[in-house]
């Protein structure tokens, strides 16, 4: 999956030129000095990334095997009993099922209206330039006051939407948008979506602007309608930067918790509950670090299972397109 | 070819998405000018009837500033160490021949999809230890850390770009590696770095797990921190939280206005790798 996102990283500003080459050997110098820089030159980057991820990974997943409240001085070796715990433990299962909602629903509805807006800006050009600048917008906030933000506009007592519903004649859709645990779910994924639809949009924008022109008066000649000229020309086109962008949401999608946490703190009644709010509960709050790293252990494996199968899919369908 | 029908649809749904994306920010700036009792009395649409600049003073008069001071060190301190330590890597990754350059470079790049929460525990008890907890020093380093795979992965690019002949004209003048990564490598990369900046800027300037795990008091509290903590004190003043959150995006408003062009390629050339 990063190869396809680097074949297209042209358009957002990463150059490839013709002439590029890959590592080579010189001669003259002998083999094991550039064993000797190269260590050197990795050295810094490497000890971060020892310390700071190698090292608490493995730690994580050797304190999963313990019971320990964090504090006191021993740690209970209980060998699998965080793990049989964790298998039938209901509110785990439905942490996990939340994410997988989150990742069906952000795919499902970023992608379609990302690409609509990229398609608006593309076709519309210095028309929707102004348009262009405040839809980026919310990726300038940070998703700690885009969280506080939407907490407020959902509030039922001083809130936005309410209110406008019931100006709108609407007032039987209003909700306590946050509390009622039926859809609370669906109100936060809104907000990922009003979050992360900006991102996808200039994605796609940028690859579309890659497409070169040529392909389209081809098309126009030929008398394709706009319609037929997106699903004929320009999508088949952006078939690896859309995989590359569903990627990135299913990834985004298994580690979120911001968001969430400044929302919800998973409630109510577990109805936003994530992986992620769930390990920090279990650890921060109950102090029970061996079950939280039980949980941690088990969101890095989905997360890493889920980006392999991606980047296998990928290259797959790379070979078929190749073939 | 797009005429009728077809452009007025998309100007009706270009408009809805208008509406969807700036009413929030409408209502984030104006509340922000309300009195509490104002948002009882009138719908959020109205303006204020007067534009009261109380809410601003509690929050500039708070420990707002100092926050953003703080964000400011943590940001530029973690943003030089992964210029310099990614530059370094991706200088090797892409102009040294040696063993393993692939499964390492593979390696870095797995860090790409790894979720900070696996590394939390372990981080909060490391940092607990070295005694660096509740300091701002406590963020550099998983900070540093986990910005460091896309950094290194957009720097190779960039590096793997360079011609080769000004490398060998470099090495026939009698030029180490050394010399050549700081002589050639370094300038021809700088649009790679000054992106690898931005993207990582943006995305710490908003980090908030490793923050609010590793610090506690409002003096060592970040810029989204502090967000949290007045939201967290201040609950039902949703006015006073609304000039917070208007004081807080406004820095990268001015620079996204500054350089629109620089800011989004920035966020996306990361991001797309990201």
């Amino acid at each position: 999956m990063r190869a396809s996102g680097a074949a297209e990283g042209g358009a957002a500003g990463v150059a490839r030129r013709p002439d590029r080459m890959e590592p080579q050997n010189t001669a003259r110098t002998p083999r094991h000095a550039h064993n000797r820089a190269a260590a050197l030159f990795l050295l810094p980057a490497f000890a971060f990334l020892g310390i700071f991820i190698v090292w608490p990974i493995l730690m994580s997943i050797r304190l999963s095997f313990f019971d320990w409240n964090g504090i006191s001085p021993t740690q209970t070796f209980v060998g699998l009993d965080n793990w049989r715990s964790l298998a039938s433990d209901r509110i785990f299962w439905k942490a996990l099922g939340n994410n997988f909602i989150v990742v069906i629903a952000s795919i499902a509805i970023q992608m379609p209206v990302a690409m609509a807006l990229a398609v608006l800006l593309h076709r519309g050009g210095r028309k929707f330039k102004a348009f262009k600048v405040v839809y980026f917008f919310p990726m300038l906030m940070s998703t700690v006051a885009i969280g506080t933000l939407f907490k407020a506009v959902y509030n039922v007592q001083f809130g936005a939407i309410n209110p406008l519903l019931e100006a709108l004649g609407l007032g039987s859709l209003a909700h306590d948008w946050l509390g009622d645990s039926r859809i609370a779910l669906l109100s936060v994924i809104a907000v990922i979506c009003w979050q992360f639809i900006p991102f996808y949009m200039i994605l796609f924008l940028a690859r579309l602007t890659g497409i070169p022109n040529e392909l389209r008066e081809a098309a126009a000649i030929d008398g394709a309608t706009g319609a037929q000229l997106f699903w004929r020309v320009e999508f088949p086109m952006m078939r690896g930067i859309i995989l590359t962008a569903m990627t990135l949401s299913l990834i985004g999608s298994l580690k979120y918790f911001d968001l969430i946490w400044v929302m919800t703190e998973g409630g109510p009644s577990r109805a936003t509950e994530l992986m992620a709010t769930y390990m920090y509960k279990e650890a921060f709050s109950s102090f029970r670090v061996g079950y939280g790293s039980a949980i941690a252990t088990a969101m890095f494996v989905v997360v890493m299972i889920m980006a392999l199968t991606t980047m296998a899919a990928g290259r797959s369908r790379a070979r078929t397109v190749e073939g | 070819m797009r005429k009728g029908l077809h452009s007025g649809l998309g100007l009706v749904f270009a408009l809805a998405w208008l509406a969807v994306s700036g009413l929030p920010f409408y209502f984030m700036i104006q509340s922000g000018f309300k009195k509490q009792f104002d948002l009882l009395s009138a719908p959020f649409w109205t303006l204020p009837k007067q534009w009261a600049i109380e809410n601003y003073q509690t929050v500039l008069g708070g420990a707002f500033l100092h926050s953003l001071l703080n964000s400011v060190i943590v940001v530029s301190v973690s943003v030089l160490l992964i210029l310099a330590a990614a530059s370094m890597a991706a200088f090797a990754f892409a102009r040294v021949h040696f063993r393993f350059n692939r499964a390492l470079f593979a390696i870095v790049i797995a860090g790409l999809v790894i979720p900070v929460h696996v590394t939390l525990i372990p981080v909060y008890l490391l940092t607990t230890r070295m005694g660096l907890y509740d300091t701002l020093w406590a963020l550099i380093g998983p900070y540093v850390a986990f910005n460091l795979p896309i950094s290194v992965f957009i720097l190779t690019e960039f590096m793997r770009d360079i011609p080769r002949e000004l490398e060998e004209a470099a090495r026939l003048d009698g030029a180490g590696a050394f010399s050549i990564f700081w002589r050639i490598a370094l300038p021809l990369s700088k649009p790679g770095l000054a992106t690898v900046a931005i993207y990582n800027a943006v995305a710490l300037w908003n980090e908030f797990v490793f923050a609010y795990v590793l610090t506690s008091s409002p003096a060592n509290r970040t810029l989204p921190l502090a967000i949290w903590d007045y939201q967290g004190q201040y609950a039902a003043n949703i006015p006073l939280i609304m000039a917070v959150l208007s004081l807080s995006v406004l820095p990268l408003i001015l620079i996204y206005i500054v350089a629109q062009e620089r800011v989004t390629g920035g966020m996306m050339a990361g991001a797309i790798k990201g």
